[in-house]
């Protein structure tokens, strides 16, 4: 038992339990704080994966910018005073989502996966590399990406919009 | 540094896309439905930069960043309904939301 390892238990321990206030909480405004917690967590493990740029986007988009969305709406929304008891599918639900959990970790045990990984370079996920590869090899993603924002904001600011 | 295994990285992942795919299947609340989507997406990110680290690949990483992007155009777009939604109904509880129902 390494020490890289032992730290990955942690976070990942960390990370279910964040995870598990997510879903499980009745408190709309725990579940949005508990899913920043898991954003945070993920963007480390991004870090100890040398990919120091997309952890520090995962921070800035993720845990800060749609958290911030999500955290506007249920304060516009108050929707905490509404909540109802409870659904009558979560033995249903619970039961289904375990297969799947099953499932896919019998996939993923038993696939073909490199044991050790490539020696990393210096550069590898450095935001030189990453910009490279963006706008070389995937530039047509890139522009089609920035008209689906685009569409994103009319389609929000047209929806949001009070009628008259 | 990253001498823990691939599979520990697709376990974690796995593990948390099914806690998502509960909160999608189970809450009753349309925000949380939408924060667990997000999770499920989380999810599938870390399996993405896990490959890419171990296959020495940037498109991985490419990847990512195009799902963050949708993501955030999807996270707009959900509330910007469920907004609308409440405003018609009173009510976030996606069972109530039945007119199509046959």
């Amino acid at each position: 038992m390494t020490l890289p390892i032992l730290f990955f238990y942690f976070i990942a321990a960390l990370l279910v339990l964040a995870s598990l206030v997510v879903v499980f909480k009745r408190n709309v405004v725990h579940n949005a704080i508990a899913l920043v917690a898991a954003l945070f967590l993920i963007a480390i493990l991004f870090f100890t994966l040398h990919a120091p740029m997309v952890g520090v986007l995962q921070v800035l988009v993720y845990a800060g910018a749609i958290m911030v969305l999500f955290l506007f709406v249920i304060m516009f929304l108050n929707p905490t005073a509404l909540e109802r008891p409870r659904a009558l599918g979560w033995g249903f639900g619970t039961v289904l989502a375990s297969l799947l959990a099953g499932l896919l970790m019998a996939v993923m045990n038993h696939s073909e996966t490199p044991a050790d990984p490539l020696v990393a370079t210096e550069i590898f996920g450095s935001p030189e590399t990453l910009a490279k590869s963006l706008f070389t090899e995937f530039v047509l993603p890139f522009e089609i990406a920035s008209v689906l924002l685009l569409v994103a904001i009319v389609g929000a600011v047209v929806l949001a919009k009070r009628e008259h | 540094m990253a001498l823990v295994p691939l599979n520990y990285y697709l376990i974690l992942s796995a593990v948390i896309f099914s806690i998502g795919v509960i909160g999608v299947l189970v809450r009753r609340n349309l925000i949380v439905v939408l924060m667990s989507i997000e999770l499920m997406l989380n999810a599938v990110n870390l399996t993405f930069i896990a490959f890419s680290r171990y296959l020495g690949a940037m498109a991985g990483q490419v990847t990512v960043f195009f799902v963050m992007a949708v993501a955030a155009a999807e996270a707009v777009i959900g509330l910007a309904i469920i907004i609308s939604v409440f405003r018609h109904r009173q009510s976030l509880d996606p069972q109530e939301m039945q007119l199509l129902k046959w």
